[in-house]
């Protein structure tokens, strides 16, 4: 590209000539040229723009900004051979170029600052959360007596959405899960000659931790997630606020559904979780310990207690009740943009996965106090 | 210095969109400078026309010229040249939500030119300054600030290129009278000093009076009028005094005339 010549100053005129296309590609290549110029410290100056081809807001900028900087230090500016147009652009520029000098900026507060920030919006978070608990339950017991405003078509969506449809994922990791027990544990009862052993360890495991807690997670990744996202698009598209004028509330109609669905639909599908985990476990025995599926199905009768069972299929609805409020609550939280719906919905299965970590953890050691 | 040829040229554009023909025949010429109004019943496929012209629906026969290129067969080095010389403002204003006001505005300053940063920051400032913006607002994020100054700031986006087109796509719906009068003085004014060419899409029948040049009206799938005000509100076609016969048509012409 051939440099083209936008400024030239004759320092006997005193006089400016101001050339070419003074747009935003340009404005680089002005500015160096302008910062090349030696300038006399008083007196006049007059600036020609007869040659100016063209000039956009930029280029006007750049030079009501070096006007500036010239009548601060004291010299005179006069303009020459301005079009009408230009001028005009220029005026306006003007007008408005004081102001831009004071863009305040964004207001970063210091670690501790930051570290208390954090830790206040935590205890917030955790008010509003027992709020929108308290808030939830006297919704229920107002509509718990009224049968006939039960959303009975939202719930049964739910259960659908979050339980039928989940069926082949959950039978599918759950199946596989069974297998690596069944293979880490296999490899060591083998070397003891204990082989059968495996029907306790898999059936007991599955029964009391794994089953309840990875459907839990793969629901609370599924599901949860999904509740946020929904409710958050929801509340930005103004839905919840149409649903509130017209009488209805959102607890009754969204939330309340989602967390009565979710609290049917886990425990069904930790139930169907064991049938599967158990399933892998038993094909692995077979063709690695080479218990046949009879002996083992057999022992497995006999050896784990129902007890089991029940105790892992009693976790679950706590582990629904963590998944729905959670992921209802945050979506509840969210604020004005797509990003808040994001930062919410990671957030909401970060929780949920933690919170049912920290109860599965709670029931153990109940559960260890009290012999089961 | 500014070629007299006209800026956008449409002819026989089609498309059928969801099994309708929303368009059987389109022809619209835009010349350099001018402001001119797309309006039309609801469902007239004016959205649609301003979604061809920006080459994010592609219509299904037909020919778009926007600054003499043809839009068809652009390559995407032709279509990034056209899209750095327009700024449109939509509807709904898309402002980024996870970017202040400030960075939404240098946004395409920062994919366009290869300016400082500090350059940038005062271009763009200066643009949120024309719209009429506090500049406090600049380090506001979109969802902070009222519909109204969200309006403003994306016309700034807008504008920030000092585009020679730009779209408009209900600039003053949902506006109040003062903020809507006062963006109807800011279109002029843009369009004065930087000659800007302007394409309106509005049901605003004051700024339809008052700042247009002309005003093409969609219906049936066509243009059926290109013409200014005082003309278009005269055709005698039924869709066009359905549009303008209403009681308030008759009083914002009563006014202006």
């Amino acid at each position: 590209m051939d440099v083209k010549q936008f400024t030239a100053f004759d320092q006997k005129s005193r006089r400016l000539t101001c050339s070419e296309e003074w747009n935003l590609l340009n404005l680089t290549q002005i500015k160096k040229q302008l910062s090349k110029i030696q300038w006399p410290s008083s007196g006049d100056i007059t600036i020609d723009g007869a040659a100016i081809m063209s000039m956009d807001s930029a280029g006007a900028l750049l030079l009501t900004q070096f006007m500036h900087k010239a009548s601060r230090s004291g010299v005179k500016i006069h303009l020459e051979h301005f079009t009408q147009e230009t001028q005009h652009l220029l005026d306006i520029v003007q007008k408005r170029a004081i102001s831009i000098t004071s863009i305040p900026k964004r207001k970063i507060p210091n670690w501790l600052a930051q570290i208390g920030r954090f830790n206040w919006d935590q205890v917030i978070e955790l008010k509003d959360y027992i709020n929108f608990i308290g808030v939830l339950s006297f919704e229920f017991l107002r509509l718990l007596f009224k049968p006939r405003q039960w959303r009975w078509n939202a719930l049964t969506n739910v259960i659908d959405t979050t339980g039928y449809k989940a069926l082949p994922i959950i039978a599918l990791l759950s199946f596989m899960i069974g297998v690596v027990i069944a293979y880490q544990m296999g490899n060591y009862l083998r070397s003891y000659g204990a082989n059968i052993f495996i029907v306790n360890l898999l059936g007991l495991s599955i029964l009391r931790e794994f089953g309840p807690l990875i459907t839990s997670i793969m629901v609370a990744g599924r599901t949860g997630s999904a509740f946020t996202a929904e409710l958050g698009i929801m509340k930005i598209n103004q839905e919840l606020d149409a649903l509130r004028t017209m009488g209805v509330t959102p607890a009754g109609l969204l939330l309340l559904p989602r967390i009565f669905g979710l609290f049917i639909t886990l425990p069904l599908l930790t139930m169907w979780a064991d049938i599967f985990g158990v399933l892998g476990g038993m094909l692995m025995a077979k063709s690695m310990l080479d218990i046949s599926y009879y002996d083992f199905l057999h022992r497995f009768q006999h050896e784990i207690p129902l007890r089991s069972l029940i105790i892992g299929l009693g976790k679950a609805p706590v582990f629904a009740l963590i998944i729905a409020s959670v992921g209802c609550f945050q979506g509840m939280q969210v604020k004005g943009s797509a990003e808040s719906v994001g930062k919410l919905t990671t957030r909401s299965v970060v929780l949920a996965i933690f919170f049912i970590i920290v109860a599965d953890a709670i029931f153990s050691v109940i559960f260890s106090k009290v012999n089961l | 210095m500014r070629d007299q040829k006209p800026i956008i040229e449409i002819k026989n554009v089609k498309i059928q969109l969801g099994g309708d023909w929303v368009h059987k025949d389109i022809n619209l010429t835009v010349n350099r400078g001018e402001i001119i109004a797309i309006v039309g019943g609801s469902g007239s496929g004016k959205t649609t026309l301003l979604r061809e012209m920006l080459m994010l629906q592609r219509p299904h026969s037909g020919s778009i010229k926007i600054f003499g290129q043809e839009l068809m067969d652009a390559t995407p080095e032709i279509q990034s040249a056209i899209q750095r010389r327009w700024g449109v403002l939509f509807q709904q204003n898309a402002l980024f939500s996870s970017l202040t006001l400030l960075e939404n505005t240098a946004f395409p300053l920062v994919e366009h030119t290869k300016l400082d940063k500090k350059a940038i920051r005062e271009l763009a400032a200066l643009k949120i300054a024309l719209t009429g913006l506090p500049m406090d607002a600049a380090v506001k994020f979109p969802s902070q600030l009222s519909g109204g100054m969200q309006k403003r700031a994306a016309l700034a986006r807008a504008i920030v290129l000092d585009p020679e087109l730009i779209f408009l796509d209900e600039p003053t719906a949902g506006l109040d009278p003062d903020s809507a009068g006062g963006l109807d003085e800011l279109i002029l004014d843009l369009q004065s000093t930087m000659g800007l060419t302007v394409v309106i899409i509005t049901h605003d029948l004051d700024t339809l009076w008052h700042i247009t040049d002309r005003v093409a009206f969609l219906g049936e799938g066509k243009v059926l009028c290109v013409d200014n005000m005082a003309n278009l509100v005269k055709n005698p076609h039924p869709l066009i005094q359905e549009f303008f016969g209403g009681a308030r048509g008759r009083r914002a012409q009563d006014i202006y005339q």
